[in-house]
């Protein structure tokens, strides 16, 4: 999932602290799951704005509200009225969610309330670490089912480099060797073998260096 | 005895003539003025086989290796280009390249480098478009095939002896010699490796080379770097992943009176480069002495590997 992190709040406020009404709107699908960006972030997030309008003495009208996801049109049918009507909205979504408004309104400013930060996945309770960088050429059937652009800092496909100690990524004592994790995967599948493959160069213009990426399905 | 090369570098011909060969490296200045490292170049050519330049070494910003190593050609010096994949891409890797090879420089290790998060831009992108292996395969591509990345024609190829790094001392341990064989297989030549303290876990690990027979495939160059205090040896144990050093040499250190401590670093680093002769497939030594250039002659001297070989 897109993995998300409210902005300092001064830089929210800075954002939407000229408009006379601003609507909050949360996105409750995956920034929801890292309690960042659902419709409840949404409310409180709402709540500290007119509290910090109450004490700056900012006449600005604040309402919250929120849908399933902010990146497929018919989500958005049910608060359609409150949307046309908004001088501006603080969108909760990701950098995802947030473009598709624009997009759709035209004429209303959408202000990101998020950093959008990694796809990743919740390794335990309030836990996200990132997993994905959507490079276009999945590589984890030949790599033990852990991601080398992801996983390690210096993206090696033919890792690891000799900063790796312990376990430990030499950038960091909390953040494991992708590497080492190959390895130790490899050996639990009994295919150290595998390791000795020279791994070939990426053609990352299947990833972002390529230019922006669609994709469609004919059918539809 | 005459020796038949592929490239007109000294360290090839050295290395292919059966000698031990002795290299050391050069940091570039963090300014365009080119004379120290002319300077650091000449106090130690007469002791050396090749000069390594690094590459912008924990990710600091500095004079270009490649800049530098022309200043050393110029002075009849043969350097050895590091390069680095963590700060060009492809197009440039292969520029850098054809641009080495024009001004004569025969020599090129490939390395990933240190992450940025180290030196002086830590909010730089990174590149990594190739690691260091794909950079072993590309050079030997460009060189013995006479070809670009692409498939496209090279009209003069680049004429370069291709070297890798190998650290005996990273994490995981068990595939320490395998990793070798990946860079023997991708095309390296010659081998540079981590500064060695830990002596017998090297030779553990050359024994798996032997094993393999990976010493008969690529020359193996032992990394020496002499200690100038018990805290430079406390700094290398604590804050420099995958370097080992044991606890029994930080001791040594720390029995000498403080005024003597970078003497007997350097006669720690003779005692390991002649011990490390006898080792079979240890093929010679590369000094990196960290801004104490001034020593390498005396280490190489006390060592007995001087005079160098002069070969035609």
């Amino acid at each position: 999932m897109i993995v998300g992190e409210q902005k300092p709040f001064d830089e929210i406020w800075e954002m939407v602290r000229k408009h006379k009404q601003v609507t909050v709107f949360g996105c409750n699908t995956c920034v929801a799951v890292c309690h960042q960006g659902g419709n409840k972030e949404a409310g409180i997030l709402a709540s500290q704005l007119k509290i910090r309008a109450s004490q700056d003495d900012v006449d600005i009208e604040i309402v919250d509200s929120g849908i399933e996801r902010q990146c497929e049109h018919e989500f958005f049918e049910k608060t359609e009225e409150l949307i046309q009507g908004s001088e501006a909205v603080l969108s909760l979504a990701c950098g995802i969610g947030v473009q598709f408004m624009a997009s759709k309104y035209e004429k209303t400013p959408v202000y990101p309330a998020l950093n959008t930060t990694f796809l990743g996945d919740v390794i335990a309770s309030g836990h996200f670490t990132e997993k994905c960088q959507a490079c276009g050429d999945c590589v984890l059937g030949i790599t033990g089912g852990v991601c080398p652009v992801s996983r390690c800092c210096k993206r090696l496909f033919n890792g690891p480099c000799g900063g790796s100690s312990n376990g430990k990524c030499e950038i960091s004592k909390d953040l494991d060797c992708a590497w080492q994790l190959v390895v130790d995967r490899l050996e639990a599948l009994g295919k150290m073998g595998d390791y000795e493959k020279v791994m070939p160069l990426k053609d990352w213009s299947k990833d972002r260096s390529g230019g922006p990426r669609s994709f469609k399905l004919e059918d539809f | 005895m005459a020796v038949t090369t592929i490239t007109k570098s000294n360290l090839e011909k050295v290395l292919k003539s059966g000698y031990q060969a002795v290299t050391s490296e050069c940091g570039p200045p963090r300014s365009s003025d080119p004379a120290h490292i002319i300077e650091k170049g000449n106090l130690i050519r007469n002791h050396v086989d090749s000069v390594n330049i690094t590459d912008n070494q924990t990710s600091v910003t500095r004079l270009c290796s490649l800049a530098a190593c022309i200043h050393l050609k110029q002075q009849g010096i043969d350097p050895v280009l590091q390069m680095v994949v963590r700060d060009r891409n492809r197009i440039a890797l292969q520029s850098d390249i054809l641009g080495a090879a024009s001004f004569g420089i025969h020599n090129i290790l490939c390395l990933s480098g240190d992450h940025q998060s180290f030196g002086d831009n830590p909010q730089a992108q990174n590149v990594f478009d190739l690691d260091s292996m794909q950079l072993v395969q590309t050079v030997r591509h460009m060189r013995d095939e006479g070809k670009f990345i692409s498939g496209d024609e090279i009209k003069v190829p680049p004429s370069m002896f291709v070297g890798a790094a190998a650290n005996p001392f990273g994490d995981p341990f068990k595939i320490r010699v395998p990793r070798l064989a990946k860079k023997v297989a991708s095309g390296a030549e010659f081998i540079q490796t981590q500064c060695i303290y830990n002596i017998d876990k090297f030779e553990k690990w050359m024994e798996g080379v032997r094993e393999r027979g990976l010493h008969e495939k690529v020359y193996i160059m032992a990394g020496i770097t002499p200690m100038r205090s018990v805290g430079m040896a406390r700094y290398l144990s604590k804050n420099v992943p995958g370097m080992d050093v044991p606890e029994e040499l930080i001791e040594r250190l720390k029995g000498v009176e403080k005024n003597k401590q970078s003497e007997e670093g350097i006669t720690i680093a003779v005692e390991t480069i002649q011990r490390l002769k006898e080792v079979e497939g240890v093929a010679g030594f590369h000094i990196m002495a960290i801004e104490w250039e001034e020593k390498v002659p005396e280490m190489v001297e006390r060592s007995g590997l001087f005079p160098r070989p002069q070969i035609d």
